[in-house]
């Protein structure tokens, strides 16, 4: 069976000339299914750029990503959305609610998108906000929840269409820790039953979730511990 | 996905901000309104002003005396003209008056109030120029030969002379001689650019006597039998003044208008107005469609990041595409709808004594201008931000 990422000779450079900064420098990965796996490294070293790419929020400047054996490099932005919203589900490290919406609707959004009835999207979208534990929370919107309550909206609008991978950039990073470990308790779950786990980390308590730990230096994989 | 979906979310992105949705509609609204409104009051003005000739009649010429070549001798109008006018020789000639005016202080009790036309003239003036009595009578043809010091008074005057008392038998300075006010017209309006009811008249006789003496007379105003007399009635004019006068050649010492020439005159002056008005409108328009891009753009660029999370999330360019355009159509239609209704309304008032008359076809084009604004710089801006990548639209400041 086929990895579900695979990154070979990874490249990305910024701007052009004398002023390009070249944040990836032909890495390569390979994550399997059912992995959760760390991204860990210096800052600057690479590592939202690295997720960006594999979330198809950002292309590579050269290099070849598969996901789930599909080359994206042949993709157009069409079909690109069309991955978004099938096969990864994305959090950030700044939650990125819709804001003046409320949980409910925010976590409904990618089924909207993927042409998901009324019907069956309401009863989906309750589920993942109760499986993050908020369900008492349904009708509030962003700016009258708390931060960790947030990102566990956030979560429920990756899990809910069900991806094939789901890509974390620093989920905890601006959480306490009582929030921070609710977070990587879904995280677990998720992982638990069956879904691969992307995410970046400072913290070696939050990398000590992960099955391995991927190092990253200067745009490239400088080991890997398991 | 369907439309439904996208319009769903349109309406959501409308109502979620209603301060933004309510100023941009304010925006649409104000130039939309401005445009009809200020159209519509450059039509009411030309229109009323050749309501105002139209009411004279077209059955009218207007003879004036006009300074001949230099060297030649020109003769003045005079009674004895205007007298010789209604004759056998002239069947198309109903009546002649003769007409001297002047401007004129007019004084009652303490107050007193300039004039702006004081007319001296005979009683077919009042039927010449469509002038009907309110208060009182007209004078008579006996007052014309006894000179007497007969007034009859326009509404202004009334109004600015005698607040809140009946003037008729009322005796008023004017000019220090003393006048006895027989009647009061029926108000005409403003024409636009001057006010009808400020004039008063007396008899010929008495205006010369007192204010203009016995030169030239300002005017001498015919009355053909009917409209289709009129071109007869105007050879038949020119013969006899001509005759009396003794003129050959074509420079003629008296000057004959008809009320079409007059018309087409007074027309070509309100059209410069309108003209002007409608540069105003179309400068506001202009303003106005500056502030509506000007809010579109905002709008559009504070939620370049709602973009990005949505392209994040998968949604593809053209549903993005599809819930801008419908926010921009609805706020375009919706506040371009409420300045229709602001002009419409307020153009049922009267504006600085004009009462506006709306152009229909004013009322499209700032209605097509303005939504066509409001949806181009609605969704070119969210057409740009659709097309940046979803890390480019989010990481957008
Ligand atoms: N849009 C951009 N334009 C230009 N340079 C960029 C851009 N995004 C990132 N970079 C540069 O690329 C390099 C890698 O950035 P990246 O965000 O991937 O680092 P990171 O490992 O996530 O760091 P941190 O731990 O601080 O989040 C940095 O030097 C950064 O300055
Ligand atoms: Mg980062």
């Amino acid at each position: 069976m086929s990895p579900v990422i695979e990154v070979r000779n990874l490249r990305k450079t910024y701007g052009a000339g004398d002023t390009a900064v070249h944040a990836l420098r032909g890495l390569d990965l390979t994550v399997e299914k059912g992995e959760y796996i760390a991204i860990m490294g210096a800052s600057g070293s690479g590592k939202s750029t690295l997720l960006n790419i594999l979330g198809c929020l950002d292309v590579p400047t050269s290099g070849k990503y598969l996901l789930d054996g599909i080359d994206t490099g042949e993709f157009d932005e069409e079909q690109l959305s069309l991955l978004r919203n099938r096969k990864i589900g994305f959090v950030f490290q700044s939650f990125n609610l819709v804001p003046r919406t409320t949980a409910l609707a925010n976590v409904e959004l990618p089924l909207v998108y993927a042409g998901v009835r009324r019907a069956q999207r309401r009863e989906r979208a309750l589920a993942a906000l109760e499986l993050v534990g908020l369900k008492e929370r349904t009708h509030h919107k962003p700016n009258e929840l708390s931060g960790g309550q947030q990102q566990r909206v956030a979560i429920a609008r990756a899990l809910v269409t069900s991806p094939a991978i789901v890509l974390a950039d620093e989920p905890t990073g601006n959480l306490d820790t009582e929030s921070s470990r609710e977070v990587l308790g879904i995280l677990d779950r998720l992982n638990a039953s069956g879904r691969t786990v992307v995410l970046i980390t400072h913290e070696d308590e939050v990398a000590a979730h992960a099955m391995r730990t991927v190092r990253v230096v200067d745009g490239r994989v400088a080991g890997v511990l398991v | 996905m369907r439309l439904f979906e996208i319009g769903a979310f349109a309406v959501r992105g409308l109502t979620a901000n209603k301060m933004r949705s309510g100023l941009t509609t304010l925006g649409i609204l104000i130039g939309v309104a401005s445009v009809i409104l200020l159209i519509a009051v450059g039509n009411g003005a030309s229109s009323a002003v050749q309501q105002s000739i139209a009411g004279l009649g077209t059955n009218i010429l207007t003879i004036s005396p006009q300074r001949a070549q230099p060297g030649s001798s020109a003769k003045p109008l005079t009674t004895a003209d205007a007298a010789a006018l209604v004759s056998p020789d002239s069947p198309d000639v109903k009546y002649a008056s003769p007409v001297v005016s002047a401007q004129a202080t007019a004084g009652y009790g303490s107050t007193s109030y300039a004039i702006n036309q004081f007319i001296g003239s005979d009683p077919h003036y009042f039927e010449t120029t469509n002038s009907a009595v309110a208060q009182g009578n007209l004078f008579s043809d006996n007052d014309v030969q006894q000179a007497r010091k007969v007034v009859v008074i326009g509404a202004t005057v009334a109004t600015q002379l005698f607040p809140g008392t009946d003037p008729v038998g009322k005796s008023m300075l004017v000019n220090n001689i003393p006048f006895t006010v027989v009647g009061v017209l029926a108000a005409k309006g403003s024409s636009g650019l001057q006010d009808a009811d400020d004039m008063a008249v007396a008899p010929l006789t008495t205006t010369q006597n007192a204010l203009t003496g016995y030169g030239s007379l300002t005017q001498i105003v015919v009355q053909a039998r009917s409209a289709d007399a009129l071109p007869n009635a105007q050879a038949q004019v020119t013969t006899i003044l001509n005759g009396r006068h003794k003129i050959t050649g074509t420079t003629a010492d008296y000057r004959i208008l008809s009320q079409d020439q007059l018309l087409t005159a007074r027309t070509a002056t309100t059209e410069t107005f309108t003209v002007l008005l409608a540069s105003v409108a179309a400068i506001s328009l202009l303003v106005g469609g500056i502030g509506i891009t000007n809010i579109m753009l905002v709008t559009v660029t504070e939620r370049i990041r709602e973009i990005g999370i949505r392209k994040a999330v998968g949604a593809p360019r053209s549903s993005i595409l599809g819930q801008f355009l419908i926010e921009a159509t609805l706020l375009s239609l919706f506040g371009g709808a409420l300045g229709v209704a602001a002009g419409m309304i307020g153009s049922q008032f009267t504006i600085a004594g004009i009462k506006p008359v709306l152009v229909p076809s004013s009322v499209l084009l700032a209605f097509a201008v303005s939504a066509l604004i409001g949806l181009f710089f609605g969704s070119y801006p969210a057409s740009r931000a659709a097309k940046l990548r979803p890390i480019e639209a989010l990481r957008h400041e």
